[in-house]
């Protein structure tokens, strides 16, 4: 990417872990198109990334679990700029468990904010990548994807999905010089986990925004954020299933 | 809503228990407020020593996250932006376009909410007074739910209480704040060493008209007829022109290190703490010194060394700044030689660590509760040793009491009520304009509420 001036599209952008990077691109004077949720909170987002040197193109409101919002997204995205050099999904729903394991329609709900609606948003965002033959593609899974545990398995699996949905992209676009890196962050201490105790394990969404622009700068396949995970993700992986299932994690 | 984090100052020698409510946003939903049950309190950065940023029991409303730039703009630089913003987040922003803090403390981690609410001061007091002197206007939203612009025209007593008001107005959303043009990052400084309390007076009043930012360190440890030397630091904003110092270039130094852990009581014993001194004497010679340094040095040595706090061991530190009248400032002398013998009593086992003299000017404050007044201003520290630490402070509160002297709320943890009331005279003015809804262990303390 670009030292100055590179165009991005951050989807998600209200999200504290996308805020904390965008403002990190921000101060190098890139070009943005902003899409969240809640316009109001989108508008502030905006004016602060504005203050600290970044060039705010376009901002759209959307629903990002209703699908037929996408094709305004990618649409205006592509009106904003001549190229796209950087796409980053940073959005998401951790849900209830408790409701998603008795209700279809919790989990599903879960599932299509955490897993399809990125199929689709990349579904009509790779022609184009790959059109132009440059690009880079980061979304944020996270290492509940990484093994499924009774706290969050429906969560976990949309993230497990969409890791491995993002190795294929990144294996099928690879030739055509449109790179694409997964960030697998660990416990960050956001408004998505307000509701849980928090532990030495907790890392600052700043934090995990300077982890995520070196790994951009780098352009890694795959990246734990705080680098720490990777091991403890190694250690849970190495757990025999027939103990596993038997844990209260 | 989250507990479980444990909330405390940076003394950290105060344990409560609180209910923590985050914000994010300025338009945030603060319909909580108006239900609470229990007193709210605003909590920034927590770089506050005592207890005048907690609310034991109560409700603290955490707005370190509530930090968007609102607007900036690099002509006029007139800086708008939310309350949880940080200083050194701002600066990161406002140095590489040419403006810097009209008033800044000695660290980056405060919120501007904090500086407002603590009506902040430094080394340039006696050239721009104190931090709320360059608030153009700020959002308050108080528990009945209403959102107040207030400035010195509009709403301009509950403007004039939020200044140095602790936070016990209501919450400042955002505020507005005239920044100073600068041209290069860069301070030329200046350091005199001095032999005594007369040299430093005399120092700094020759210093009052050319120099912006004038301080001065004291080794309050100094063996014998010692007592009473120190480093004194003046410099001005270098005048630019020379490229490695041009804002532009300007990044903010991140800390060289964090203190890892609690460190154990003996690190800060009188011996370590003399050493220390003593070499940082020395350090400076016998002669004066130029030099050219960044801001951040300049103005944040201590944030160099992450929780530094920590030095201090588990029990924390107790911290105290107060300023007295120029009449008596003859006090200053006196009490660094009542400090130092505390230890044959067993009191101030330790003396103080890092003590600080500087002379504030004539300008007058802004708010109704802002400490600066004109006089001396000294700061002490001391490893916190439960009750012989706290019995010897009395001491000096009483002797600054008796030379009408007043005490930062920021950085203290004893003032009494009587003390508060003969040295805030304003402050029954100042309680009419509290939030009925809002208060702080520093408030229930000083007002016996």
């Amino acid at each position: 990417m670009k030292e100055h001036g590179a165009t991005l599209l951050i989807v998600g952008a209200t999200s504290a872990i996308a805020q904390e990077t965008a403002r990190l691109w921000a101060a190098k004077g890139h070009l943005m198109v902003l899409v969240g949720r809640n316009a109001e909170k989108l508008g502030h987002v905006a004016d602060d990334l504005t203050a600290r040197g970044g060039q705010v193109r376009d901002v759209v409101q959307a629903d990002l679990g209703d699908f037929s919002t996408h094709h305004t997204i990618v649409a205006r995205a592509l009106a904003a700029f001549e190229s796209l050099d950087l796409v980053f999904i940073a959005h998401g729903l951790y849900g209830d468990q408790q409701r998603a394991a008795a209700d279809v329609g919790a989990a599903e709900e879960i599932i299509r904010v955490n897993f399809t609606s990125i199929v689709s948003l990349l579904t009509l965002l790779s022609p184009h990548l790959q059109r132009q033959g440059h690009g880079h593609i980061v979304v944020i899974s996270s290492v509940a994807g990484d093994r499924g545990r009774q706290s969050n398995y429906v969560y976990g699996a949309a993230k497990a999905g969409l890791t491995v949905y993002l190795q294929g992209l990144r294996n099928r676009l690879c030739r055509d010089g449109v790179h694409v890196t997964t960030v697998k962050p660990g416990f960050v201490d956001t408004p998505m986990t307000a509701h849980m105790k928090k532990n030495v394990l907790f890392a600052s969404p700043k934090r995990v925004a300077g982890a995520i622009c070196r790994a951009v700068e780098k352009r890694k396949d795959e990246v734990y954020v705080p680098f720490f995970w990777f091991w403890i993700m190694r250690a849970i992986g190495a757990i025999p299933e027939g103990i596993f299932k038997r844990l209260r994690l | 809503m989250n507990t479980g984090r444990t909330y405390t100052s940076w003394g950290r020698h105060f344990c409560y228990q609180h209910t923590v409510h985050r914000l994010h946003h300025r338009s945030d939903d603060l319909s909580f407020m108006t239900t609470a049950q229990t007193p709210l309190l605003p909590f920034g950065m927590g770089r506050s020593y005592g207890d005048s940023c907690l609310n034991g029991g109560g409700i603290l409303i955490d707005t370190s996250s509530m930090d968007h730039f609102i607007s900036f703009d690099a002509g006029s630089g007139r800086l708008r932006c939310e309350a949880g913003l940080c200083l050194g987040d701002a600066l990161a922003v406002t140095i590489p376009r040419g403006w810097f803090l009209p008033v800044t403390p000695g660290t980056r981690y405060t919120t501007i909410g904090g500086a407002i609410a603590n009506d902040v001061h430094g080394k340039n007091h006696h050239r721009a007074g104190t931090f709320g002197r360059h608030v153009t206007c700020l959002e308050l939203v108080r528990s009945d739910g209403s959102r107040r612009v207030c400035s010195a025209k509009e709403n301009s007593e509950l403007f004039r209480a939020t200044i140095g008001g602790l936070g016990l107005t209501g919450l400042i959303t955002w505020a507005e704040i005239q920044l100073a043009p600068i041209s290069s990052f860069a301070i030329e400084t200046e350091t005199i060493p001095f032999e005594s309390f007369e040299e430093f007076l005399s120092l700094s009043r020759e210093s009052v008209e050319t120099y912006e930012y004038t301080v001065a360190w004291v080794d309050a440890l100094a063996p014998g007829s010692g007592l009473g030397r120190g480093v004194f630091i003046r410099g001005n904003h270098h005048p630019g022109g020379e490229r490695r110092f041009g804002c532009e270039a300007y990044t903010p130094s991140p800390p060289l290190f964090r203190v890892p852990c609690d460190c154990p009581p003996f690190l800060l014993s009188r011996a370590t703490m003399r050493l220390f001194n003593t070499l940082y004497y020395r350090r400076h010679g016998r002669k004066k010194r130029r030099a050219i340094e960044s801001v951040d040095t300049f103005f944040y040595p201590l944030d160099r060394v992450g929780e530094w706090n920590r030095l201090y061991g588990r029990a924390g530190l107790i911290e105290c700044q107060f300023v007295v009248p120029p009449a008596q400032a003859g006090l200053i002398p006196e009490l660094l030689v009542r400090i130092r013998a505390g230890r044959s009593r067993s009191g101030l086992g330790s003396g103080s660590f890092l003590t600080i003299l500087k002379e504030f000017g004539r300008i007058e404050s802004p708010g109704l509760l802002s400490f600066p007044m004109e006089g001396i201003t000294l700061t002490l520290d001391f490893p916190h040793r439960g009750e012989a630490t706290r019995d010897e402070l009395a001491c000096i509160y009483e002797m600054v009491h008796r030379a009408g002297g007043r005490f930062y709320p920021a950085k203290d943890s004893m003032m009494s009520p009587s003390l508060f009331a003969a040295s805030y005279p304003r402050w029954q003015e100042f309680a009419a304009l509290v939030d009925p809804k809002f208060s702080s262990n520093f408030w229930r303390r000083v007002t016996l509420a």
